[in-house]
């Protein structure tokens, strides 16, 4: 039988041809994935390891250990540790201790040298601030220098080379930072090599001498970490006793050089796995795809070799072993595509590490690390899939009678009703569509709620898959009409060709439709989401800027009256924000300055108005008055900056106000709006600072206000002033990104379902070449052949993406209500432009899959394909 | 069965190379089909020089192999000639580019197959109308109707060919010949695949339209049954004309074999 399955595998190379890349393409994208993963967390614990050879014990205060990878704590009252000098010295004393490295941590957000923000937006954890420590020969061997020195004084620092270049600075320069207050300039005396990875990743270092970063970040004579070096040969284990042993009781504790770098590995490990799991994701969407064209294949071959089977069968094989033939055929198929798509794997793993880099991953090199799992892992899930798939053609295969030997060929099949199919498939729709509905009506995303809508999505896709047959004949023949009405016969033979066998047009649709509805959905929640956000940030925001510190600080009170005071500023109004609880309902309230609130935000009042908020004096939501029936003269006697429930630092904090206006609500009020003293001692920065400050230039002065106002402020790299367009880009920015690397993602899928379509016309060309011919002979000629074929496959493509877009739209809508709690903005709304483009996207996968298979049949000989059996 | 009248036709010299008379709706001359190059060169028609009249049904016969299907796809224009000239009425095919060819296939030329003749996709009617759809022509409904008539198969317009027997969609595809009106037609073994009673039925169709419809219908036969409806048959050896014969019978057609058989094994 093995023997059969290869000649029929050898046989049929050309019609195995896209079943084997689309087995190829899933798999490389699986191998690809799991040896990048190999290899880059491989590249890191490498680095890892590289970069704590030298830590033999490393000393660390207890609660950085703790949070070992959200960087230094921020200094919350300048916080003390009980890492100093003396116990350095005493650990420096320890016998087999070669050296001992103290450091302090901390951030520094630098301005270029132009005096903008540099790193602004950045991750804490990557604005990377720590002590220029010089050893014997006044040198850090830990931070080679590439020009000058080192910092060494209260009134100097030192730059990675990367960040100099990036703001422009150049030894003597005066660099303009920010640590958490206000902005600081110290003199850039040295530049310096790291090969720290936070760095590496994009990060800024600045170096200070010790003294400093002590009085920037901590008290003189302590430290964060200390860094203990062994001579070779001392046992760390035993070194790290040592050390213990000599620290307080509480606050410290020491580790060996080995199980940091093990700890860190394991880190970095899970942030791969996460990585590659999302990566694995995708590569099993691209191959259930691919699901979809080795079923419909392995169907086709097998009705064109009915008669072949039946012989078989007629001469003495069994049920059994026609069924393992196939399989064993597929298993073939499958085996030689994996082995070529792991090959390619290696070649996209290999071309992912250069890629993501130019989008500024900065992965650590390291050779390509092919384990024997990613080996394995990728045959078999191809082997499997493709056995898997070709399962249920064998099982008809197995049905064919040895008397249909003595059956006529071109006899076409006995097609099969579709009765039990339409019911399942509207049983599973239906139950997909319940808990979808279901699911429009939850309001939070809870892991469970998310659990639920994937299950009712997948529920309602699948449902739409097996229900693709039912669906294909009315939507098939309303393209129909449109393709007869403008391409005559061909079209009329097109809409005929697709509706014959609605088994096949809908596998083939069906793979299609899989990626246009989960990119459908996409567009639509990002699109949707996107307008929420933009919403959000300037729903009645008739403001030109908003002023904010991008540390959690805040802002000084004083600031907005320093801004209102430029030239060309109309207002300035300050915005602190606290939250309130009122007889159990729990509110929000905007502090401000009403009269410069009234210039800056549209407020629109239903009772009262905004001349009458004054200290004691609260204007309310309208949302949140009826919520907790509020009127106009209500008095409420609120907890001001509780928490759900709770009341920080265990202080009750009661107000007494009167409720004297009502507006409708906006995002840019809350739920209530006051002074900023009746706010202030609870904000929500938690130190009595504003949010923000939004300022209201004067008509036609909004222009180059910017500097202006930075300025006033101190010129603080952490101050950004935002216009409107970037208040919309800070919010919904990233979701364009995420959204473009999703598309990327399931661009394999889109590819793989293109495949499918040309499999399957190819497949169906071939069925009807006879038919062919005789359309030929009887008149029609090359051009209407190839356009009969084309339309096929652009009614086809179409069909599918129709679903696909209608599934997406639907699951987009569905899914959005989980968001509403969290973005109260939420609304589905349709990026028409965007589903346009995916049905012009169809029309043109149509056009494109249909071009090789109808040039085939164009070029038919007339005469053979008359003649042909 | 009453057997057609002795026709002038069989005076006309079987080796004439008289260009086409006004009554031939297709004419040979001196046609020549090569098949292959060097050693696997075939000769499939070795100069044929042959005239089918206006108006009469003409069959084709000969033993597999002789060239009578090769003779009709070169006439037919399904094939190209290596020499000599095939005309469809005072068009010469050789001249004739491939979309060119396809449109005369299209206006003046009816096929009926032996088998397959039918687009499984099509009701009845709409396979008739397809070579007029093609065109994007409308049919002559009077025209059509009588054709349908003709073929009794006005109950059946609506049925898909699954639906129907062998000898209904051969009907179906005599009709589709006729229904574009075509100069002449052509027809490959149209019973072939048809049992005595069906293929009757369907030759007894053909011989009408041509008697009745003044069609001009050309066969290629191995059916001496078949051959007897025709009103001359012309006989096909090893790419060459040998003989012909004017109002067939069917014991007159497998005499005519027999003796070439027989002159075959003696010479």
């Amino acid at each position: 039988m093995l023997r059969t399955a290869l000649r029929n595998v050898l046989a049929h190379k050309a019609r195995l041809i896209m079943t084997a890349l689309a087995v190829l393409l899933g798999v490389a994208f699986v191998s690809g994935t799991l040896v990048f993963g190999d290899t880059t967390a491989s590249a890191f614990r490498n680095a890892a390891t590289q970069s704590l050879k030298d830590v033999a014990v490393s000393v660390q205060t207890s609660d950085q250990a703790e949070m070992s990878d959200d960087g230094p704590v921020t200094s919350d009252g300048s916080p003390d540790t009980v890492l100093d000098t003396a116990l350095a010295n005493k650990i420096r004393a320890l016998p087999g201790v070669t050296s001992v490295r103290p450091t302090v941590n901390g951030e520094a957000t630098l301005a270029g040298k132009d005096g903008r923000p540099l790193n602004a937006d950045d991750n804490t954890w990557q604005k990377l601030a720590t002590n220029y420590l010089p050893g014997k020969d006044g040198k850090d061997s830990h931070y080679p220098l590439k020009e000058g020195r080192g910092p060494a004084n209260g009134g100097e620092l030192a730059l990675d080379a990367k960040t100099a270049k990036k703001a422009g600075y150049r030894i003597g320069d005066t660099v303009r930072f920010a640590t958490d207050g206000p902005a600081l300039t110290k003199k850039l005396v040295g530049i310096v090599a790291t090969d720290d990875p936070r760095v590496t990743a994009g990060g800024t270092l600045t170096l200070f001498d010790t003294t400093t970063a002590q009085k920037l970040f901590l008290t003189p004579g302590h430290f964060h970490q200390i860094a203990v070096a062994a001579e070779p040969g001392t046992d760390e284990h035993a070194l790290t006793a040592q050390v213990q042993a000599l620290l307080p009781a509480d606050g410290a504790h020491a580790i060996s050089g080995a199980d940091l770098a093990a700890q860190q590995s394991r880190q970095i490990a899970e942030d791969t796995t996460r990585l590659t799991k999302t990566l694995l994701v995708f590569a099993g969407i691209a191959l259930f795809v691919g699901v979809f064209i080795i079923a419909n294949t392995f169907t086709m071959l097998i009705a064109q070799r009915s008669r072949e089977i039946a012989l078989m069968r007629a001469v003495g094989a069994s049920r059994r072993q026609v069924v393992r033939s196939v399989l064993a055929e597929a298993a073939l198929v499958g085996l030689a595509a994996s082995a070529a798509g792991f090959a390619l794997g290696l070649g996209i793993a290999t071309a992912l590490h250069p890629l993501l880099n130019v989008g500024g991953a900065e992965l650590p090199d390291g050779p390509l690390v092919i384990s024997s799992t990613a080996v394995l892992a990728s045959l078999v899930v191809g082997v499997v899939v493709t056995v898997l798939a070709a399962w249920l053609p064998s099982r008809k295969a197995a049905k064919i009678a040895p008397v249909a030997v003595l059956s006529s060929a071109g006899l076409a099949p006995p097609t099969r009703s579709l009765v039990v199919r339409n019911v399942l498939g509207t049983l599973l729709t239906g139950l997909g569509l319940l808990i979808v509905l279901y699911v429009s009506t939850l309001k939070t995303s809870m892991e469970s709620n998310l659990l639920i809508a994937m299950l009712g999505s997948a529920l309602t896709l699948c449902g739409m898959i097996v229900l693709a047959p039912l669906l294909s004949r009315p939507l098939i023949t309303v393209a129909g009409k449109v393709t007869t009405r403008f391409f005559g016969v061909s079209g009329k033979l097109a809409k005929d060709n697709a509706l014959r066998n609605p088994r096949r047009t809908a596998a083939t649709a069906s793979s299609l439709m899989i990626g246009l509805t989960l990119i459908t959905g996409l567009t639509v929640g990002g699109y949707s989401t996107q307008q929420a956000m933009d919403e959000a940030a300037t729903q009645g925001l008739a403001a030109d800027y908003k002023v904010t510190n991008s540390s959690a600080r805040g802002l000084d009170t004083t600031a907005a009256d320093k801004i209102a005071k430029l030239p060309g500023v109309a207002a300035a109004a300050p915005v602190a924000s606290t939250t309130f609880d009122t007889q159990g309902v729990f509110a929000s309230m905007t502090g401000t300055d009403p009269k410069a609130f009234g210039k800056a935000v549209d407020l629109n009042f239903q009772a009262g108005s905004l001349r009458d908020v004054g200290p004691g004096k609260i204007a309310v939501s309208d949302a949140f008055a009826q919520q907790a029936g509020l009127h106009v003269g209500d008095t409420i006697h609120p907890d001001m900056g509780t928490s759900q429930g709770t009341t920080p630092q265990g202080k009750a904090n009661k107000k007494t106000l009167t409720v004297v206006g009502v507006y409708a609500k906006t995002f840019a009020a809350y739920d209530a709006l006051g002074t900023v003293a009746d706010v202030l001692p609870a904000t929500a920065t938690g130190t009595g600072t504003l949010d923000n400050i939004l300022v209201k230039a004067e008509p036609g002065k909004a222009a180059g206000l910017e500097p202006k106002i930075r300025q006033t402020l101190g010129s603080s790299p952490l101050l950004k002033v935002q216009n409107h367009e970037q208040i919309i880009e800070a919010g919904s920015g990233s979701i364009t990104l995420v959204l473009n690397m999703m598309y990327g993602l399931l661009a394999m899928a889109v590819i793989i379902a293109v495949l499918g379509i040309i499999n399957t016309l190819a497949m169906s060309v071939f069925e009807r070449t006879r038919e062919i011919g005789m359309l030929r002979a009887i008149g029609l000629d090359r051009s209407g052949i190839k356009q009969m074929v084309r339309l096929e496959s652009v009614v086809i493509s179409l069909f599918g993406a129709v679903l696909g877009i209608g599934t997406g739209i639907l699951l987009a809508w569905a899914g959005g209500s989980l968001l509403t709690s969290a973005m109260p903005m939420y609304e589905t709304a349709l990026p028409w432009d965007k589903l346009g483009l995916c049905l012009a996207l169809a029309l043109l996968i149509g056009v494109l899959a249909a071009i090789w298979p109808a040039r085939r049949a164009a070029r038919l000989n007339m005469l053979q394909a008359i003649q042909a059996d | 069965m009453s057997q057609p009248p002795m026709s002038q036709a069989a005076a006309t010299p079987i080796t004439s190379q008289t260009p086409a008379s006004v009554g031939a709706a297709a004419c040979a001359t001196g046609l020549t089909k090569v098949y292959g190059e060097g050693e696997t060169r075939v000769v499939a028609l070795d100069s044929v020089c042959v005239e089918f009249g206006r108006g009469r049904f003409t069959a084709i016969m000969g033993p597999s192999g002789s060239g009578k299907s090769t003779l009709m796809h070169c006439m037919a224009g399904l094939d190209t000639i290596s020499g000599g000239s095939a005309r469809i009425g005072d068009t010469e095919l050789a001249r004739l580019n491939d979309r060119q060819l396809t449109r005369l296939r299209r206006d003046k030329i009816g096929f009926i197959f032996q088998a397959f003749n039918l687009l499984p996709t099509l009701n009845a009617l709409e396979n008739i109308t397809l070579p007029m759809d093609i065109a994007g022509r409308k049919a002559d409904q009077e025209w059509l109707d009588l054709v349908v008539h003709t073929v009794g198969l006005s109950e059946r317009l609506r049925h898909r060919p699954s639906q129907l027997s062998g000898g209904q969609q051969q009907r179906v595809a005599v009709a589709r010949a006729l229904a574009s009106r075509p100069e002449i037609i052509f027809a490959d073994e149209p019973t072939g695949n048809l049992d005595s009673r069906a293929g009757a039925e369907v030759l007894g169709f053909l011989r009408e339209s041509v008697r009745e419809l003044g069609q001009t219908v050309v066969m290629v036969t191995h059916d001496p049954v078949a051959a007897s409806y025709a009103d001359r048959v012309v006989f096909l050896a090893d790419g060459r004309l040998i003989d012909e014969l004017a109002a067939p019978t069917p014991e007159s057609v497998l005499d005519r074999m027999r003796h070439f058989e027989t002159e075959g094994r003696t010479s």
